[in-house]
């Protein structure tokens, strides 16, 4: 028989790498609902009300940050947005201060984006509220890695046996982290392509293939997921240049064109147009940029509906603990 | 399946409640022009498909459907402990405004689902008139909410439950009394939101799960 409620996530999100496939599938499930919420009429349902989530932003984000206020907003939870440069971070407070002042005005849930691996685990693991990993350093974006996963799902039907193939510098993303950890524990395979100064050692150890020529990646893969060339890795003596970087891992319609199967592009934005994903591609009958966009507030609401509410007692083990 | 229950419909005392329900709303509704059906997950859905092919049966036409989780809106959503699991909400293409809803579930019970549903269905619009139709009204009422239509009445006690069964979920149909079986915490009466209330044995019936968990 169907199962009735869904497992248990935990206090917080962190990252994708310790949750089990069950906990990947119930969130990837529970978005499916909460999709229809955002094409009503009145678009808010109660389940957050009286709530308050703190964004707390430490790295410019637009779309992540839009995309989690959305979806706070439309389950009736009061946002407060906390943005590094008007804050008294810049005075120096350190980050476990910064929380513990919001504490102090009786927040429910923290959004962290943070330049610095592990901070979000570091805060959770601190404070009672539920911290939700929106990005931290190269660790991991887990609602990002969850959203891509949806869209891959949504287009294909499956996951099991979908070859992915993340396109571009895996070595200083987070998504393609939470990418790689989540689609592997569901069955998909997953590989990697890019100049090699771009791809992390032993990225092997990971379960993902490896392909350094872009063209093999496409004979390869059912789905492209194209990240973007950070412009300051050009300083970092990473790629020599844009013009080049575009000439040989290119997503262009020449190359996509001769993919065997039908390919699904994507990319988590926002796109260097004409360095990792030429306009044609990017606005093409293939791709589902967009719609990953769209199943990004969904996403983040379903994780916001798991991890509120649940196991009070762990909220107060973590007031206590410290 | 579950422990058996004692039976209080079979299929038949179905098939004919279900046939005078709809009779009875086509005559209260004074036909069924703007009448649409929304049933509440999960049994509701399949009531009102039954009430529909009823409906057109009397009327040659069958009125829109669709279906509404009242999940997000449970009164003790934030109490309970693991996430309920949130079915699909899909209303029919003609919407609310104007209409005349007929909210259709299995069981009433304390009416929390029924007001959930109100709240639910006030987000998407305005409709003319709601009604509520209910195979079985069970009693034990926590909220001023009574029905229009119902197929049968039953005295069943807070220590027992009413499971209406359904085909596409249970493999059959009919209504049964069955004793609660280790409540799971036994929260106060104030948590049963699904009607018919209180986990089985099993932990497999949704309806059971939506009890007092």
């Amino acid at each position: 028989m169907m199962p009735t409620t869904a497992p248990y996530l935990g206090k917080d999100l962190v990252g994708l790498e310790h949750l089990s496939a069950a906990q990947i599938r119930a969130i990837l499930d529970t978005a499916e609902p909460f999709k229809e919420i955002s094409e009503r009429p009145i678009k808010k349902v109660p389940v957050l009300r009286g709530k308050t989530i703190v964004n707390l932003f430490f790295e410019p984000s637009t779309r992540t940050r839009i995309s989690f206020e959305f979806a706070e907003k439309r389950l009736s939870a009061d946002t407060v947005n906390v943005a590094a440069s008007g804050s008294s971070v810049v005075k120096g407070e350190t980050l476990v201060d910064t929380a513990r002042n919001l504490e102090a005005m009786r927040i429910d849930m923290v959004v962290i984006r943070h330049g610095s691996s592990g901070a979000a685990r570091f805060l959770a693991e601190r404070i009672p509220s539920n911290v939700i990993n929106a990005g931290d350093g190269r660790h991991e974006h887990p609602t990002q890695g969850l959203l891509d996963m949806l869209t891959i799902r949504d287009k294909l039907g499956r996951l099991e046996g979908v070859r992915v193939c993340i396109v571009g510098d895996v070595l200083h993303s987070r998504v393609a982290r939470s990418n790689i950890w989540g689609l592997t524990k569901l069955g998909a395979e997953v590989a990697v392509c890019g100049p090699p100064t771009l791809l992390p050692r032993e990225i092997e150890a990971l379960g993902v293939q490896v392909f350094t020529r872009v063209e093999e990646a496409i004979e390869w893969a059912d789905v492209l997921n194209v990240l973007r060339l950070q412009l300051e890795r050009m300083q970092g003596g990473y790629v020599p240049s844009l013009r080049e970087y575009n000439r040989i891992f290119g997503v262009t319609q020449e190359r996509v064109a001769r993919a065997p199967r039908p390919l699904v592009i994507m990319h988590p934005g926002p796109m260097n147009r004409g360095v990792e994903i030429d306009s044609d591609v990017a606005d093409g009958g293939q791709s589902v940029i967009l719609n990953q966009v769209t199943n990004g507030v969904a996403v983040r609401m379903a994780v916001l509906y798991l991890l509120a509410g649940g196991a009070p007692e762990r909220a107060e083990v973590a007031k206590h603990g410290e | 399946m579950s422990e058996t229950g004692q039976l209080l419909m079979d299929e038949r005392a179905v098939t004919r409640a279900v046939a005078r329900m709809a009779r009875e709303l086509i005559e209260r509704n004074q036909g069924v022009s703007r009448l649409s059906l929304l049933g509440i997950h999960r049994r509701g859905v399949q009531l009102a498909d039954l009430v529909a092919e009823e409906i057109e049966r009397a009327e040659g036409v069958r009125p829109p459907q669709g279906t509404l989780d009242i999940t997000l809106y449970r009164d003790d959503l934030m109490a309970i402990g693991p996430r309920p699991i949130v079915g699909e909400t899909r209303l029919p293409p003609e919407g609310v405004d104007g209409r005349a809803v007929v909210i259709v579930d299995d069981v009433l019970y304390t009416g929390r689902t029924v007001r959930a549903a109100l709240d639910e269905l006030a987000d998407f619009g305005r409709p003319a008139r709601i009604w509520l139709c209910v195979l079985v009204d069970r009693g034990g009422r926590e909220l001023p909410i009574q029905p229009d239509v119902v197929g049968r009445v039953v005295e069943a006690g807070p220590e027992q439950r009413v499971d209406v069964l359904v085909p596409e979920i249970d493999g059959r149909l009919a209504v049964e009394l069955v004793a609660r079986t280790a409540p799971h915490g036994g929260g106060p009466a104030g948590d049963r939101v699904r009607e018919a209330g209180g986990p089985d044995g099993a932990g497999g019936r949704e309806r059971g799960e939506r009890g007092d968990v």
